[in-house]
């Protein structure tokens, strides 16, 4: 029974004790757009190197920079350039870092598929969002009033496509928010006069995708892989991680994963653009 | 002995009640406490993001904007500075991320150190600009002027019709928008479910034989469990097409596809609480009008109702209630634009709504955050109000019945 007791105790001592001294614990957070691309990253990395442990968490780009600087996670994903107050509190802090770009996440306008527009410039749709513009005729198509769909005001991709589309300018009061990018795929299908922007990897047959230009209409693009991935196509934004310099030991090894062939293919498996 | 024993487990069991009653009591107290101490730290705070000012030249003659002139400025529908009463000159804008262009990066120093220096200069020489820019960078030898906003005031959260949380440099919180689409919203699904729960309530408590109701009324409790979720589906796939096609609207998602999908969702305790109150019709009462020679209607019509009536009108406010606080099915299908409605037929938002969808993404005690809490104190005090007015009801019934 003794013997039984102290054999169980010494098993649970070497258990806890190889368990702190050889996972070394990974802690990633950040963007919910890149969340499902760090996971799955993770999950195929841990399956090739059993020792390894990555914990991923969401809650947007804002918390997991803020996160970042109180160094309470050691890789921030961001679909975001670092903010200069941000670089700023980092240097307060006399902490230096290092950024990466993993992937590439491209957005699509879509309309409804009865629309006969079929391109924009990006001067067009700035005036479409902000609320300027209110009528397909004003751009080339029918008599029929614009119904502007976005994400709501907490998603990253709302803030991209403000910064990026509408230089910064605030959306119209008018526009319709939606709680996720499905129910926008689903409302852009059923409503004609519809427009609507939304990741490369949600685009289906039910709706349209326009083709956009950014030079004042010289040249339209439209979207898909391709034209993601050698740049032409312009509503395009890097993903990144970001970590300290002093971890880099730490976290070299999942980084390199990501970067390298077997995970740029889990990066167009999960539907985002890979970097070459 | 044994009496001993029953003493002490009486006493036992009582401690327990009074501990949990104590309890609950105590923490919705607390709730309500917390509700209202993060909601009203939101007056009397700057619009302009903590931690960052506004600063201009220093011979620009403008020494105040209002917040929402602050927003139309970096949208750029306020171009000039006669607009606020300055001189004749174009409004330059600048953003902290802009120094990059500008400045190149040797000059603004390997670690950014010269970032301060470098926006103090650029504003000391371009007359038109108007800066966004941490405040510290304003602490020592700052060349500009700091530019002071309207502070936010209970009076304007509830008067002003824009919504935008997270408008940069200034946000702007009017909840008008919000507040009319909540009320719009429940009162037009009232309009739906009362005249439908009223009637199945009389048709279940007079008419349907025992076979009937056995199978009914489990089949109403069952609309209850139905998750919010499932119905806002259900509302954005079903509703939101057909009332598109029938009122040949640009846009299906609208206040009245949310009433419809609200009023569902409002029928079970519609028709339970009035099914409730047209039973508790003594049977002397409903004898004897039959006994006077009145047909089944006019007995229901003239006597049950008039019995029933304060119980009825309780389920129709605690159908509001529950119009009120719904989230997630108003958040799918109303399409939560934050204008100002002006009929059922147009996108509209509400506060249950708006805080699912925002309070996720807002950064923890930022204006933001509190402003979210603030709307929340409003949606209290609305249920709070129903709640009351519902007792009031019923006491007044308790009343009748002596």
């Amino acid at each position: 029974m003794k013997k039984n007791f102290i054999r169980l105790t010494l098993s649970i001592a070497v258990v806890l004790y190889s368990v702190t001294a050889f996972s070394q614990e990974l802690k990633i957070k950040g963007s919910d757009t890149v969340l499902p691309l760090s996971q799955k990253e993770a999950e195929t990395y841990m399956k090739q190197n059993a020792s390894a442990k990555i914990t991923v968490i969401g809650g947007g780009s804002g918390v997991g920079l803020a996160a970042f600087i109180d160094g309470t996670t050691d890789i921030a994903m961001a679909s975001r350039k670092i903010k200069m107050s941000e670089k700023l509190k980092l240097q307060d802090a006399g902490k230096s870092y290092k950024e990466v770009t993993i992937a590439f996440d491209a957005l699509s306008v879509i309309v409804n598929p009865a629309n006969k527009v079929s391109q924009l410039t990006k001067e067009q749709l700035e005036g479409i969002f902000t609320g300027k513009i209110t009528n397909w005729k004003e751009v080339g198509g029918d008599d029929e009033k614009i119904i502007t769909y976005s994400r709501e005001s907490s998603s990253g991709t709302f803030e991209f496509f403000k910064e990026h589309v509408m230089n910064g300018k605030n959306y119209g009061s008018a526009i319709l928010m939606m709680p996720a990018t499905g129910a926008i795929v689903q409302s852009v299908s059923q409503t004609k006069g519809a427009i609507g922007y939304i990741g490369l990897a949600y685009l289906e047959k039910n709706v349209k995708d326009i083709k956009v230009s950014y030079d004042k209409g010289k040249t339209y693009v439209g979207a898909s892989m391709e034209t993601a991935k050698n740049k032409t196509y312009p509503i395009i934004r890097p993903l990144f991680y970001y970590h300290l310099n002093k971890d880099e030991a730490k976290v070299k090894p999942f980084i390199s994963y990501v970067l390298s062939p077997a995970g740029q293919k889990v990066v167009e498996e999960v539907g985002y653009v890979p970097l070459n | 002995m044994r009496r001993f024993f029953k003493k002490l487990f009486e006493k036992i069991i009582e401690g327990i009640l009074f501990l949990s009653s104590t309890v609950t009591s105590l923490a919705i107290v607390l709730i309500v406490i917390f509700l209202f101490r993060e909601g009203f730290a939101l007056f009397g705070r700057s619009p302009v993001e903590e931690g960052f000012v506004i600063a201009v030249n220093n011979k620009n003659p403008v020494s105040e904007i209002k917040a929402s002139q602050i927003k139309d400025i970096f949208d750029g529908k306020i171009t000039s500075w006669k607009e606020l009463g300055g001189n004749i000159e174009d409004i330059v804008l600048f953003r902290t991320d802009d120094i990059s262009n500008y400045f190149s990066e040797e000059e603004l120093g390997e670690n950014l150190e010269h970032v301060p220096a470098k926006i103090s200069e650029l504003i000391n020489k371009t007359p038109g600009i108007i800066a966004f820019i941490p405040e510290k960078f304003t602490e020592n030898d700052f060349a500009g002027k700091i530019i002071t906003t309207d502070k936010i005031t209970a009076g304007k959260f509830l008067a002003e019709k824009q919504w935008y949380p997270t408008a940069q440099p200034a946000a702007q919180f009017g909840a008008l928008p919000l507040i009319l689409g909540t009320l719009w919203v429940s009162f037009a699904a009232i309009l739906f479910a009362l005249p439908l729960g009223l009637a199945t309530a009389i048709y279940m408590a007079e008419i349907a034989n025992e076979k009937t109701r056995r199978v009914m009324k489990p089949l109403i409790e069952l609309l209850a469990g139905i998750p919010s979720v499932v119905y806002g589906f259900f509302g954005l796939i079903v509703i939101v097409p057909l009332i598109q096609k029938v009122f040949n609207l640009p846009v299906g998602e609208t206040g009245l596809a949310g009433s419809i999908v609200l009023g569902i969702m409002a029928l079970p305790t519609i028709i339970t609480i009035s099914e409730d109150a047209i039973r508790t019709t003594p049977l002397s009462m409903k004898e004897a009008s039959l006994a006077l020679g009145a047909n089944k209607w006019q007995t229901i019509h003239r006597v049950i109702i008039p019995y029933a009536i304060s119980g009825i009108t309780a389920a129709a406010i605690l159908g509001i209630g529950r119009a009120v606080g719904e989230t997630m099915a108003a958040l799918m299908v109303t399409g939560n634009a934050a204008v100002i409605p002006h009929g059922l037929l147009q996108p509209l938002r509400t506060i249950p709504a708006t805080i699912a969808a925002e309070l996720g993404e807002a950064p923890q005690q930022g204006l933001h955050f509190k402003a979210l809490f603030a709307l929340g104190c409003i949606l209290f005090l609305m249920t709070l109000g129903i709640n009351l007015l519902v007792e009031y009801i019923s006491s007044k019934r308790k009343n009748i019945s002596r």
